[in-house]
């Protein structure tokens, strides 16, 4: 059985060290933040200008000056500093970020990355994605292995316009876990009774495969 | 005796004029200078760039002179939450730069520091490298993005001194710091004004050298996306 999307959050939160830096994208990698290991203590940075994101305000304390970069109202922890955009990409650009969870439209063997344009559809624009892959220290990519139209997503080379070349590290889908080496995608772990076969038959990229593969511990 | 302060935003913006570059503050609703957007609105002026990371909603902020057909280029990062702008793009009357969000707010601050033009990585191997420069530094591939320099600044701000000094509030800061640099006259429009020395020198995010126009006007402060916890 693929994972439920709650699944993935969890196997995406086992990504996060004690004392990271860490930027979460939009959609299922904000959901990490809920997700949080125990004894972890994790700083969540928002890209409009904070470091140490808290969880959504009560009713009586939510301000308009306070947002994150999804644009909802948000609160921050103690220790929590502000900063204009041209320190906050600045911090990400300079590898300061220690891990940053994006979610992606398709991924190359490669590491390229696509997640921001869909030609014909309509453009809304890349926000901080570019940055984000290029600059931060490692990349984790959470996605669904397929579309729900069954095509593949995992791909020998990206088909979409690309927000960066050779950037992400680790892809945590709904059936697998892969890492990107020089040789292809090396199968990391699988979700629960998923089988390798099937995980080749839903990739296009080179999957590589050695010994036992895992099954994750979720 | 310096007094940056005028009367009114209708003031502040009167030489605002038909086809010049505004580079604005704000992120998303939050920290925008929506009242001198709301003065621009009446005063008319036509054919503008605007620099700016979004674009407003259709009926606040910068959706608002879209409305109106007063812009003719955006230069943004993120435009998703404007059903208008969508419209005036798709048919062709709005010229749309997009620019990764973090070379947006270099570009501001370089060109606000006489610096024409830096590398960065962000883009390389992308269609925004399209036509660019770009360099291998060490091994790591980089695009040359150039500083942006406007005609005006229109920023938002908590709190200012008649020199035009400025303090900015949590998140509200943003792009604002850097679009106050970027413009050969920047207007920001503020929460409250306060005596001069009341500032702590050693808190001041904008020093007032940039400033040139502050105008005291209450925000609405609209939010996008209201979350609470349960």
């Amino acid at each position: 059985m693929p994972l439920t999307r709650e699944q993935i959050v969890k196997r995406a939160a086992q990504e996060l060290q004690d004392g990271y830096y860490v930027n979460l994208g939009i959609g299922i990698p904000t959901l990490v933040a809920n997700a949080i290991p125990e004894g972890v203590e994790v700083i969540l940075q928002s890209e409009n200008g904070i470091l140490g994101l808290g969880p959504f305000p009560a009713e009586d304390q939510v301000d308009a000056d306070l947002i994150n970069a999804g644009k909802q109202t948000v609160s921050v922890l103690a220790g929590a500093a502000f900063f204009s955009s041209a320190d906050s990409f600045a911090m990400i650009r300079a590898g300061k970020i220690d891990l940053s969870i994006l979610g992606a439209m398709q991924v190359s063997e490669t590491g390229d990355i696509a997640n921001w344009m869909i030609p014909g559809a309509m453009v809304k624009g890349m926000g901080g994605a570019m940055d984000l892959v290029a600059g931060a220290k490692r990349l984790v990519v959470t996605m669904e292995h397929v579309s729900k139209k069954g095509e593949r997503k995992l791909l020998k080379a990206c088909t979409l316009p690309l927000t960066g070349v050779g950037c992400v590290n680790r892809i945590i889908t709904d059936y697998a876990v892969l890492d990107v080496t020089p040789q292809g995608l090396k199968l990391v772990e699988l979700a629960p009774s998923v089988t390798v076969e099937q995980v080749r038959e839903l990739t296009e990229a080179t999957l590589l495969v050695e010994g036992v593969v895992p099954e994750m511990a979720l | 005796m310096i007094n940056k302060v005028v009367a009114s935003a209708e003031e502040a913006v009167k030489d605002i004029k038909d086809g010049m570059t505004l580079v604005v503050g704000g992120f998303g609703l939050c920290g925008i200078p929506e009242n001198l957007i709301e003065a621009l609105v009446r005063r008319g002026v036509k054919g503008l760039t605007c620099v700016s990371n979004n674009a407003g909603v259709d009926d606040w902020g910068l959706g608002l002179l879209l409305q109106t057909h007063q812009v003719r280029k955006m230069v943004s990062s993120y435009v998703g939450e404007n059903a208008e702008f969508e419209r005036q793009f798709l048919s062709g009357e709005l010229e749309v730069e997009f620019v990764p969000q973090g070379t947006l707010a270099e570009r501001m601050r370089a060109g606000g520091s006489g610096i024409p033009a830096f590398f960065t990585p962000a883009g390389y191997g992308t269609q925004v490298a399209e036509g660019k420069e770009t360099r291998e530094f060490d091994g790591k591939h980089y695009v040359m993005e150039r500083g942006i320099l406007g005609d005006f600044s229109l920023v938002a701000a908590w709190k200012a001194d008649r020199m035009g000094n400025l303090v900015f509030r949590k998140t509200a800061r943003n792009f604002n710091p850097m679009a106050a640099t970027a413009g050969k006259i920047c207007i920001a429009e503020v929460e409250e004004l306060v005596e001069v020395g009341e500032l702590d020198p050693d808190q001041i995010h904008t020093p007032g050298v940039y400033v040139h126009r502050v105008v005291v006007a209450p925000r609405a402060k609209r939010i996008e996306q209201r979350t609470v916890r349960k």
